[in-house]
């Protein structure tokens, strides 16, 4: 996948974890939790999606890069860069 | 002249009325269509399909989800914890408590649960077959949603309500034993308003259809309006339903001071146990929690104008319920006798709190609804006043006494004054 691709599997996601936000106006390189009404629940279904849906395993000490859209494609980069888009 | 009770010697604070009714059953959404459904004729049972069971029949709900909660909440919660905070929140609105000004750490919240976590469970065993049974992608959300105070903690975020909050695990008595220990709390002073009934989410459940047809207790009709059938000749079994009733319940005094309005009085009740087996009912306990609650209510038999009977449209259970209701009410001329169950199925641990709902409005109208679907009544269920068919003008309806029993032998039984 590409860093677009990925952009939009996590958008995707959100989509089913927010379904009331609105997520068109969404800002990259700005935190998560300053635009959207997220929990630590709700980070972890990101976690838990992710490994449903790519097998891609997010160990705990690495939660912090899920801060923000931008944070969260750069790190999920390498883990997804050979996965292809269903 | 209404009969006199033993009540009547009590201090108001220590007399429980009921202030606000919500609910959703599978024929109403709100207390004054689902009565009027009951008056009607209308049946809330339709053709159902469930995982890996395939298609039955139930008693569904079409209450508006999103009319007290998020989409969002939706999917994190349980649909047990939201048919509840729909009923929790029309009840609040039924009431005229000015919520914003109701302090919420002296409200408490009693709601009563055939069972609770299945639903849940079943749903993430097949999630996880989907990945060969890997329990890393089982949810995080599980044991919030299954722990078994559930429906009542979900109905205590969405009320912002910081008082008591539990559930009351009573089979299918526990829409009476919910109204009972709300009735308690109040005595007790625990709390001043207290959110009290019942709630289910089973027809949800694969297990529940699978064991009761195991069991040869579910029911089957080519017109599933005319499958749940107490008291029938030919009935066949249970029709499984979800649903909620949550009441508003207050000490006399308080509900005088801001003058509520008052759709009944708790005149009596009991809770007592068979202790002879796991499914089978026992009629002498039955009848004994009957006149437990008469004598706790100062009552004679003869005194209560309405039976709403549990009665589940199953062979022995309700030949059995009508041998303890004719030996509490045989001599009885002016007692009427219905059943909720045959309109709506049998909503589990909502039951006994919806059937009751269904018939408050008696005390106003007079009117009795009937029992449907009674098209030969069985012999073994002869009882004396057994309205069937049609609804029935009663002179006037002063008490009301509502049936409600479960597995492994639990009975509760409620009494309600009119006021």
């Amino acid at each position: 996948m590409s860093p677009a691709e990925i952009r939009e599997e996590i958008i995707d996601i959100l989509g089913d974890i927010a379904p009331d936000e609105n997520l068109d106006e969404l800002v990259d390189d700005v935190s998560f939790r300053e635009q959207l009404e997220l929990d630590s629940m709700d980070f972890l279904d990101i976690v838990m999606e992710l490994r449903k849906r790519h097998r891609v395993q997010i160990p705990e000490e690495d939660y912090g890069n899920l801060a923000s859209m931008l944070t969260t494609v750069t790190y999920l980069e390498p883990k997804m860069r050979d996965i292809v888009k269903a | 002249m209404i009969a006199p009770s033993r009540i009547e010697s009590l201090p108001d604070t220590q007399r429980i009325v009921i202030t606000g009714i919500g609910l959703t059953a599978p024929n109403g959404n709100d207390w004054q269509s689902y009565r009027q459904a009951l008056l009607e004729n209308r049946s809330g049972v339709r053709e159902y399909e469930v995982r890996y069971f395939g298609a039955t029949l139930a008693g569904v709900c079409d209450y508006d989800s999103l009319r007290y909660q998020t989409k969002k909440d939706l999917r994190r919660g349980t649909r047990a914890g939201s048919i509840g905070i729909y009923a929790a929140n029309e009840a609040i609105r039924h009431s005229g408590l000015e919520w914003d000004n109701v302090e919420r750490s002296r409200v408490g919240i009693y709601i009563g649960v055939t069972e609770h976590g299945n639903v849940e469970t079943e749903n993430e065993i097949f999630q996880i077959k989907g990945f060969d049974y890997d329990t890393s992608v089982w949810s995080h959300h599980h044991n919030p949603r299954t722990v078994a105070n559930n429906p009542a903690g979900e109905i205590a975020l969405n009320l912002g309500v910081t008082g008591p909050h539990y559930t009351i695990g009573a089979a299918c008595a526990a829409g009476n034993a919910g109204i009972i220990q709300g009735a308690q709390m109040l005595r007790l002073d625990e709390c001043d308003v207290a959110l009290a009934g019942g709630t289910s989410e089973s027809i949800h459940t694969f297990g529940i259809f699978a064991s009761f047809n195991s069991q040869n207790a579910l029911a089957r009709h080519s017109d599933p309006t005319q499958a749940s059938r107490p008291f029938d000749r030919d009935r066949n079994g249970i029709v499984v339903a979800e649903g909620s009733c949550i009441y508003v319940l207050e000490r006399l005094s308080d509900a005088r001071k801001r003058g509520a309005e008052i759709y009944g009085e708790l005149a009596g009740y009991a809770i007592n146990t068979d202790a002879t087996d796991f499914v089978l009912p026992n009629p002498e306990r039955q009848a004994q929690c009957v006149r437990l609650a008469l004598n706790r209510a100062g009552l004679e038999p003869e005194d209560i104008d309405i039976v709403s009977t549990h009665a589940t449209g199953t062979s022995s259970g309700d030949s059995q319920e009508c041998v303890a209701l004719r030996s509490v009410f045989g001599e009885c001329k002016s007692v009427r006798i219905n059943n909720t169950k045959s309109f709506i199925g049998h909503a589990m641990g909502a039951a006994g709190a919806l059937e009751l709902a269904g018939n408050l409005p008696a005390f106003r109208d007079g009117v009795v609804h009937p029992t449907i679907n009674v098209d030969n009544l069985d012999p073994q269920c002869h009882l004396p006043g057994l309205v069937t068919g049609q609804a029935e003008q009663a002179a006037g309806v002063d008490y009301i006494l509502n049936n409600s029993f479960g597995m492994l032998g639990i009975n509760s039984v409620v009494i309600i004054r009119r006021v």
